[in-house]
């Protein structure tokens, strides 16, 4: 177990590296170079006076120097500057990250509780009405990318009832504030743990041991929530883990239609002014979050599950 | 003051407009009931209640986007010059020429139900076009990374993995830049060749339909080999001649993207690929373990004729499902593009771009139409598309 953490984690260092590197390199590239020295020096520059800026600046030593330059610094704790946020990466970062774990927090609390409850339903009796009818729900919840439902949320609850607020605000958790986000991001995620819930549900029902309890005589009730339940829910919690990337793309559109300045808004404002250090700060934390969940769900299943040995 | 249907009038003749499309659908569904003990997977659709439902909303999108011309009536950038038509609700009618915006009128007085039907013609091009290359990339190299492992294996699946890592919304933004897409022109004496990153990736990519299609002749006319030459030589000749349109924009071709459609085109491709890549490779690791695969081996068959003819015909209903799948997520992606001004042209009729341009009006309830539409219309595609792969999956577990 130790060498296949241990192994698994070399490899993340890796994937780390060679990502950080082509963000680096396209960020680098001539004319996001040219954008820069034109928006931090002057726009009516000449290319030769570009080109001195340029030199003055460093941005013409070589990458790969340039680029070992940046992870040494990485590794001391400097993220290096935002030259638009005029702030130290990290203290902008994880400001912006604190706002988007509340978001996160309250999307994960109604999502992933819901989308079981749903699955669990369904999966129970296979190919009943409650079935049918949950399993075409969860389908619907799927195909509605979070720039739909957030649309189709705002009108209704919010143009035409005025029940909620159609943008959202940092800091301020209420109803009224963060409904709107919330709803549609849990949503469009919930859709998937419940059919994987479902499916995985349907399984444990169709197995021997439920099938025992039942000539047994367990009234169907205790079967469900004793001997299929906890076979289930294996499945659905490497999905939940694998949700989270998923989440990060989410978590971007839903923060720039509700204009919530958190880790989202942020990456859209960096990627838009060519922000280097900034830009950089934003892909290590989202390739950072997607590689961890992968890791959790890996050992959170070999854990949960007796049956899966890890060579 | 403009005047305006009723609601059931513009509900009625919504629905009569689309009268090419309820026509085709029609005529497709009854000629498939007529053949469907022939069609194998596809026919026993008509058993499941979802998938049908699935299959006529698609087909009622791909009809749309064929009879676009009769259905549409006006152009997709064509603006009204009648006053008060700008951001009309829904029904009002043009007076000079009496046409009826069903859907209403855009911030710059365009039809936006004409708006709506050409926009699918983009999105049901560009999806499955990328999807299809997509599953080309996949399957050419997910066949031999399943069945070799070994080193081609790891080195594959880290680059995948990579891939999948890398946010997809951050890829976009650093694929998609005006600044990126530029490009460079090379001179080769011969002729000057246009390079970027999105060419070069996109030049990568579609040189695997081509490879694909080669392998399958290769390893299936070894025995005829004038059958395999002139297989081989028509395959290289189209698939080379459509290919210098694609990727170089060379003249006289018959398809050429406009530098921003490449660029879409390859940010999609490139998104999609690797989870082919996984998904036919897993295929193929569970399907070489078959007695068919072992007695094709004991009979001395090569393995790339293994991999192609024996091993990919028999992944193709796990395939098949997927793929319609796939093309719903990659509609997703393309709205997502549009979402944020970075797909196609801003005045393009794409579904992304009209939802994100009618994105400001949504906070009045008077303009809610400008994103909504477009909204739905995205939405139902590809539900469409889930319902008929949850079809396909439920008849093809039957077996």
């Amino acid at each position: 177990m130790l060498t296949f953490i241990l192994r698994r984690l070399g490899v993340m260092v890796l994937t780390m590296l060679c990502l950080t590197f082509i963000v680096f390199y396209l960020v680098n590239l001539d004319p996001n170079l040219e954008k820069i020295a034109k928006t931090q020096g002057n726009v009516r520059m000449t290319d030769e006076q570009v080109e001195s800026w340029l030199e003055k600046n460093g941005y013409r030593e070589p990458l790969l120097t340039r680029y070992g330059d940046w992870v040494v610094h990485f590794v001391q704790g400097d993220m290096g500057d935002s030259f638009r946020m005029q702030k130290p990466v990290e203290e902008e970062l994880g400001k912006r990250l604190g706002y988007t774990g509340v978001l996160m927090f309250w999307v994960m609390a109604t999502m992933v509780p819901l989308a079981l409850v749903i699955g669990v339903l369904a999966g129970m009796r296979e190919g009943s009405k409650t079935d049918r009818t949950l399993s075409v729900f969860a389908i619907v919840s799927t195909s509605a990318p979070e720039y739909v439902t957030g649309i189709v949320f705002t009108v209704i609850f919010s143009s035409s009832l005025g029940w909620l607020k159609g943008v959202a605000k940092v800091g301020d958790i209420s109803f009224y504030n963060f409904t709107l986000p919330v709803m549609t991001m849990t949503m469009y995620g919930m859709g998937y743990i419940a059919r994987m819930t479902r499916a995985s549900m349907v399984e444990a029902m169709a197995s021997q041991y439920v099938r025992t309890a039942r000539l047994k005589g367990v009234s169907f009730k205790w079967i469900v929530l004793k001997h299929a339940l906890r076979n289930a829910l294996i499945a659905p919690f490497t999905v939940i883990m694998l949700q989270f990337p998923w989440l990060l793309t989410g978590v971007v559109i839903v923060e720039a239609m509700f204009n919530y300045k958190g880790f989202g808004w942020l990456l859209i404002r960096a990627a838009e002014n060519n922000d280097i250090d900034l830009l950089l700060g934003c892909s290590v934390v989202a390739v950072a979050v997607v590689l961890v969940t992968q890791l959790i769900s890996d050992i959170g299943y070999a854990v949960l599950n007796p049956r899966i040995r890890v060579q | 003051m403009p005047e305006y249907l009723s609601t059931l009038d513009v509900i009625l003749q919504s629905i009569a407009r689309f009268w090419p499309s309820w026509a085709a659908i029609v005529v497709v569904l009854g000629l498939g009931w007529g053949f469907r003990h022939k069609l194998g997977l596809m026919g026993r659709l008509y058993g499941s209640p979802v998938g049908m439902v699935g299959a006529i909303i698609v087909l009622f999108w791909v009809f749309t986007a064929i009879f676009a011309d009769s259905i549409a009536v006006m152009d997709a950038a064509q603006a009204s010059f009648t006053p008060g038509i700008k951001k009309a609700p829904p029904g009002v009618i043009d007076a000079p020429n009496g046409v009826a915006m069903l859907w209403g009128g855009d911030n710059i007085s365009r039809d936006i139900f004409s708006r709506v039907v050409w926009g699918s013609r983009i999105v049901l091009i560009i999806a499955p076009a990328a999807t299809a290359v997509a599953y080309m990339v996949g399957i050419t190299l997910g066949l031999p990374a399943g069945y070799f492992r070994g080193r081609w294996d790891t080195v594959l699946s880290f680059l995948a993995n990579l891939i999948l890592a890398f946010p997809v919304i951050l890829l976009f933004y650093l694929l998609v830049t005006p600044e990126i897409r530029t490009p460079v022109y090379y001179d080769l004496g011969l002729f000057t060749v246009p390079f970027s990153i999105p060419i070069g990736i996109a030049g990568l990519f579609f040189l695997f339909p081509i490879i694909f299609l080669c392998a399958l002749w290769v390893t299936r006319f070894a025995h005829a080999k004038a059958r395999l030459y002139r297989y081989l030589f028509v395959t290289i000749a189209v698939g080379g001649w459509v290919y210098l349109g694609l990727v170089f924009g060379m003249k006289g071709t018959p398809f050429q993207l406009e530098p921003n459609e490449l660029n879409v085109f390859a940010a999609v491709v490139l998104g999609s690929s690797p989870g082919v890549f996984r998904i036919v490779r897993g295929l193929t690791m569970d399907i070489a373990t078959r007695d068919y695969v072992a007695a094709a081996q004991t009979r001395g068959e090569r393995a790339w004729y293994i991999m192609l003819w024996e091993i990919l015909p028999n992944a193709r209903g796990p395939l098949i499902v997927d793929a319609c799948l796939r093309i719903g997520y990659t509609t997703i992606l393309l709205g997502t593009l549009g979402f944020f001004g970075l797909g196609l042209s801003p005045d393009s009729p794409d579904w992304g771009s009209m939802i994100n341009h009618g994105r400001p009006y949504i906070r009045l309830f008077s303009t809610i139409h400008l994103s909504l539409f477009p909204a739905i219309a995205l939405m139902s595609l590809v539900l469409g598309l889930n319902l008929l792969a949850d079809g396909l999956r439920e008849e093809s577990l039957k077996d």
